[in-house]
């Protein structure tokens, strides 16, 4: 035991680093773990507010996105399959761990915003007005872009049909070129698209080389990200179809939300 | 005990003199990765700070312990440790940034910086040199990124820290954003010239062929 070298010493060794390291490892994933799981949910209730177009310069402080939060959003559990709001827990559902198995997921049969499984149910976000009315509804999309998988809300007026936000919250597409679905100037042409025609076709597109001007349903594509906007284009195709917000849609077009 | 004099050579040397991207040319592969805006540069500078001087702290502390068959790999585990604590650290104080930054954050392991200080410093000098080092080498590499980051977001998006300095085109400015400068590989020119205007100013650099 006497040498540094020896087997016995070097096994001995190797062990307890492992062990230390580990415990360093757990002891910050776990004490930290409240934390993190507070950012996260501070995180996507900004982005819910950004899309509800509820979030001000003033009230961008923690305390204040909590409390409008809790004010004018209601989280709701959708069956998009009957697209009838169901009972469950909408606070905790997570989309992604749903869309892991195959009991509470399908396969699209035509996968067009390349999502590989999607989820049976998914959370719909109603955003009341000051006076309690119902005025945005925040819809959850997802599809693939060039690198990567890009998660989106989509705030709507009641009608299903007008768009008032496309706000992107986690994507890895190359920042500067595909990652300016993010820009604010972008996202500002979405404003008051709509996203079907009067036959009640899915009609958004986005435009490579820019949309002509008073296009209702056409949007400007990105410079330098045609597989980013198509990604995007397609990834409205896939929400608004039958195997999407479809039947959702069809349900309350006309009202009843 | 060191005498001051040493001290400041460890920690200041990496800057200019002893520069790890610019003399040793390691750490290329995230220098590229991370300095296309200054804010991201310097989440990254400090990351790879904290790591190197804490791994050379500890591999140090335990140097005379560790088996000389095993050592790379005992260097590997405590590098590993310290980047995911920073990792998890950065997730619960600086959760916009951390998701720009997780995947870079991780491959700060690999960063060959840090192993390279602990192999070839940390496993001979005395802890407090060692962490110094530590920091020195961090700061030499982040003086790098943040260099090569002032260059890159001021030139394609016309910001500094987000900040607008140029008005750009699209926003109904002046200035055309460089889009070369927005990829990544545009690094090598800018690290290139950087490396170029160094040995200009310190022609000891300079190989011989």
């Amino acid at each position: 035991m006497g040498n540094k070298d020896s087997f016995g010493r070097t096994l001995i060794f190797v062990l307890i680093t492992c062990l230390v390291c580990s415990v360093i490892v757990a002891g910050a994933a776990v004490g930290l773990r409240p934390l993190q799981l507070d950012n996260k949910q501070l995180y996507k209730q900004t982005k819910i507010l950004e899309a509800s177009g509820l979030l001000t310069q003033e009230n961008k402080s923690k305390e204040a996105i909590q409390s409008t939060y809790q004010k004018h959003v209601t989280a709701k559990l959708l069956d998009l399959k009957t697209g009838e709001f169901v009972e469950g827990d909408a606070v905790n559902f997570d989309q992604r761990l749903a869309a892991l198995s195959s009991d509470t997921s399908i396969k699209p049969a035509n996968d067009v915003a390349k999502i590989n499984r999607r989820a049976n149910q998914t959370v719909v976000y109603l955003v009341k007005d000051d006076a309690g009315k119902t005025d945005t509804v925040v819809l959850e999309m997802r599809g693939s872009g060039l690198w990567s998988m890009m998660y989106a809300f989509v705030g709507l007026s009641t009608d299903l049909n007008t768009v008032k936000s496309v706000i992107y919250y986690d994507q890895g597409e190359t920042p500067g070129l595909g990652g300016e679905v993010e820009n604010p100037a972008w996202k500002a042409k979405w404003v008051g698209k709509q996203l079907f025609n009067n036959n009640g076709e899915i009609a958004i597109k986005v435009v490579k080389g820019g949309a002509k001007t008073g296009d209702i349903h056409g949007v400007d594509g990105l410079s330098g990200a045609t597989l980013t906007a198509q990604g995007v284009e397609k990834t409205f195709t896939f929400w608004l179809g039958e195997e999407g917000f479809g039947p959702f849609i069809n349900k309350y077009r006309n009202g009843g939300l | 005990m060191a005498d001051s004099q040493a001290m400041k050579k460890v920690l200041f040397g990496p800057i200019l003199d002893n520069n790890p991207i610019g003399l040793q040319v390691l750490g290329i592969c995230s220098a590229l990765a991370v300095t296309g805006s200054m804010q991201k540069a310097l989440i990254m500078t400090i990351a790879v700070v904290m790591v190197c001087a804490f791994s050379n702290l500890f591999i140090s502390m335990i140097r005379n312990q560790i088996p000389n068959a095993v050592r790379i790999i005992v260097q590997m585990a405590v590098i590993a440790s310290l980047v995911i604590v920073v990792d998890q650290v950065l997730k619960a104080f600086a959760y916009e940034m951390s998701k720009e930054l997780s995947v870079y954050i991780a491959l700060i392991i690999t960063n060959c910086i840090v192993m390279g200080r602990a192999e070839a410093y940390a496993m001979k000098e005395p802890p407090l040199m060692s962490f110094l080092d530590g920091i020195g080498n961090g700061i030499g590499y982040g003086a790098m990124l943040m260099a090569v980051a002032f260059v890159r977001e001021l030139f394609s998006k016309g910001t500094l820290f987000d900040i607008e300095i140029f008005a750009l085109v699209q926003n109904g400015g002046w200035y055309q954003g460089n889009g070369l400068l927005i990829l990544p590989f545009s690094s090598f020119f800018v690290i290139g010239l950087l490396i170029w205007a160094i040995r200009q100013y310190k022609p000891e650099q300079v190989e011989k062929d």
